[in-house]
């Protein structure tokens, strides 16, 4: 097992390293030159010249890619290209909206998903294991900023019960305050990312319902249903917790457009306006941020996976 | 080359093919075999029937745009905005007096074309990794295997929104951003299947009677994985249209010249409150386009999985 989390670490870090170096030198080489982007079409060859001298591009590429990593390791992302501001500074300042905004999702999307997706696998062959089903099909296939349109006409324009864009500007000194700007941005990606779980569960449900034991637990006396969620949960959990990871993925894409559609000041809508801005620096800490969080959620989740299987845990 | 002797005759291809295949469309009840089995399987479910006739709609659509558009998606009109849905125009009209139907009968276009690109990409890219992570040396194998893994991390946004920040938003920067995301998860679903074909017991026999590892891929495991893959690809594409959605909503997307489905929900959004029955359009067609997609792409998986077509009920 500790041979098993010690891989698993060694490959988190050559995963890293690997991202790292793909976005750095995704942003630097395809275009050419950073500073000719930076000073913009109108500029001077002095002027280009003057910028590539202060931001150090004249080294070496391969120094530049040094530079950087020393830097991460110490915690420093760099500064931004345009406010000369701490990139770390502004990803901590920001995560403080994006990261509630993801939790509250998640939780959202496994309380429906969860029963919602074993009553559809137990229903399977009735009207409403069907309609579960397909609503869940159809939801999952809605584009996340219609569904957020929506739920602003429904529950903001409406019904006015809550606000339909914005974060309080002082953040979570009002937690009430805060805490409702959320609620529809959560519910939407809660609900869109709820659905595409759901599917996963009923199969995974569906699956462990045609399995031996669960067919043996039910000839000693139980209901179909009870074997299933007494027996073949374990199994559910399983694969729950395996799509967990990628879950995340689609956490961060739904941040980023549901930020946007309501004003919330998260790390999703700052990297839309740094790709606009062309700030580069900054561009590559955030998407370092965001694809560092995937890998390590990733991993997290394999481990996990290990210690609750006992067949692999035998095996290791 | 060496050619087993066995002493007998040898027997003739053709002959080989039709008995064979004539004894397999005795087994299935006089039906002729291969083909038109699982086309009429995937017809058979609903998912599959939805999935088909959404995909010709949506064909059929971009095919007609290209001759005729009821008015001219492109051309504002001041003193038609807002109309509400009429027999003049079916679906009203938007904030600048365009004809919403007309506009949406020409994004098709641009949803077709994202889709069929990216797929294309996807597939590429899908077949390529699943090759070098094959038949190649075992060093580069497990490489490969990490590499999938760490690429799989980056969500297809925020490879949009990094190859955006470099070349500017577009169509191109979609396509090749979902294709290349698309292409990794492809190779990722499809290595368990691939590395199991490729220790089988008749691609073993296909190498010791000589095969080369080109003709192993094209002859033996490609035509294994083909299933797994149009499954993926159908999925693909139904990723494409959500990715173009959202990312012409972020600004990345469609230019402002190309009328785009997620191009027509970003102009109307801020109206939700006011005319919602004009954001209702874009909207329900991409929904509808992703649902075909998807159940597309349900259908054929289960119409080429033989556990299923034989079971039936799941």
């Amino acid at each position: 097992m500790i041979r098993f989390v010690l891989t698993r670490l060694l490959l988190l870090a050559v995963g890293l390293l690997v991202a790292s170096a793909l976005i750095f030198f995704t942003l630097r080489i395809l275009p050419g030159d950073v500073a000719q982007v930076i000073a913009g079409t109108q500029s001077t060859p002095e002027q280009v010249a003057a910028i590539r001298l202060s931001l150090g591009l004249d080294r070496p590429i391969l120094v530049q890619y040094g530079d950087w990593l020393g830097g991460l390791l110490r915690g420093d992302l760099g500064s931004s290209l345009i406010t000369s501001s701490s990139v770390a500074d502004e990803l901590a300042e920001k995560a403080q909206v994006t990261v509630p905004l993801a939790v509250f999702s998640l939780v959202i999307a496994l309380l429906f998903s969860v029963p919602l997706g074993i009553l559809a696998a137990v229903r399977r062959r009735r009207v409403s294991g069907t309609v579960v089903s397909f609503v869940s099909q159809g939801l999952a296939a809605v584009p996340a900023v219609w569904a957020g349109l929506v739920l602003i006409a429904i529950f903001a324009v409406w019904l006015g019960w809550l606000p339909p864009q914005g974060f309080p500007l002082d953040g979570w000194e009002e937690p009430g305050r805060a805490l409702q700007s959320l609620v529809l941005p959560s519910l939407t990606i809660g609900i869109i990312e709820g659905a595409v779980l759901l599917r996963f569960i009923r199969s995974a449900a569906v699956e462990a319902s045609g399995e031996d034991y669960v067919r043996t637990a039910a000839a000693t006396g139980m209901t179909r249903t009870r074997a299933l969620i007494t027996q073949g949960m374990p199994n559910v959990a399983l694969s729950v917790v395996s799509v967990l990871g990628l879950q995340v993925a689609g956490l961060i894409v739904g941040a980023i457009i549901i930020e946007q559609l309501f004003s919330l000041p998260g790390i999703g809508r700052m990297l839309v306006s740094d790709v606009g801005n062309r700030d580069l620096t900054k561009v590559q800490g955030e998407l370092l941020a965001l694809t560092a969080i995937v890998l390590v959620i990733g991993t997290v989740v394999d481990i996990v996976h290990r210690l609750l299987d006992p067949r692999q845990r035998e095996t290791a | 080359m060496t050619t087993i002797q066995t002493g007998a005759p040898t027997p003739d291809p053709r002959r080989v093919r039709q008995l064979a295949r004539r004894s397999s469309a005795a087994r299935r009840g006089g039906r002729p075999a291969g083909r038109r089995t699982w086309w009429r399987a995937l017809l058979a479910t609903p998912s599959g029937l939805y999935g088909v006739v959404a995909v010709v709609v949506l064909v059929a659509a971009a095919g007609v745009s290209l001759v005729y558009t009821p008015y001219d998606p492109g051309a504002a009109n001041p003193y038609d905005q807002w109309f509400g849905p009429s027999l003049t125009h079916l679906m009203g009209t938007d904030n600048v007096g365009r004809d919403i139907f007309s506009v949406l009968l020409a994004g098709s276009r641009t949803t077709v074309q994202v889709a069929v690109g990216s797929a294309l990409i996807a597939a590429v890219v899908g077949v390529a990794l699943a090759a070098l992570g094959s038949l190649t040396a075992r060093w580069v194998r497990e490489g490969i295997a990490v590499l999938i893994d760490i690429l799989i991390a980056f969500p297809t946004i925020l490879v949009a929104l990094m190859l955006a920040s470099v070349f500017g938003g577009s169509l191109g920067v979609v396509i090749v951003a979902v294709g290349v995301s698309f292409g990794v998860n492809i190779a990722r679903v499809s290595r368990g299947e691939i590395r199991r074909i490729a220790r089988s017991e008749y691609v073993l026999a296909a190498t010791a009677s000589g095969l080369g590892r080109g003709r192993v891929l094209t002859r033996h495991l490609l035509p294994n994985i083909a299933p797994v893959f149009i499954v993926q690809l159908s999925w693909s594409m139904a990723l494409a249209v959500l990715a173009e959605a959202g990312l012409s909503y972020l600004g990345y997307g469609a230019p402002a010249s190309t009328p785009s489905w997620g191009r027509l929900l970003a102009e109307l959004q801020p109206y939700i409150g006011v005319h919602p029955l004009a954001v209702l359009w874009p909207g329900l067609v991409i929904t509808l386009t992703v649902l075909g997609f998807n159940l597309l792409g349900d259908g054929l998986r289960d119409a080429t999985d033989p556990r299923v077509r034989q079971g039936g009920n799941r």
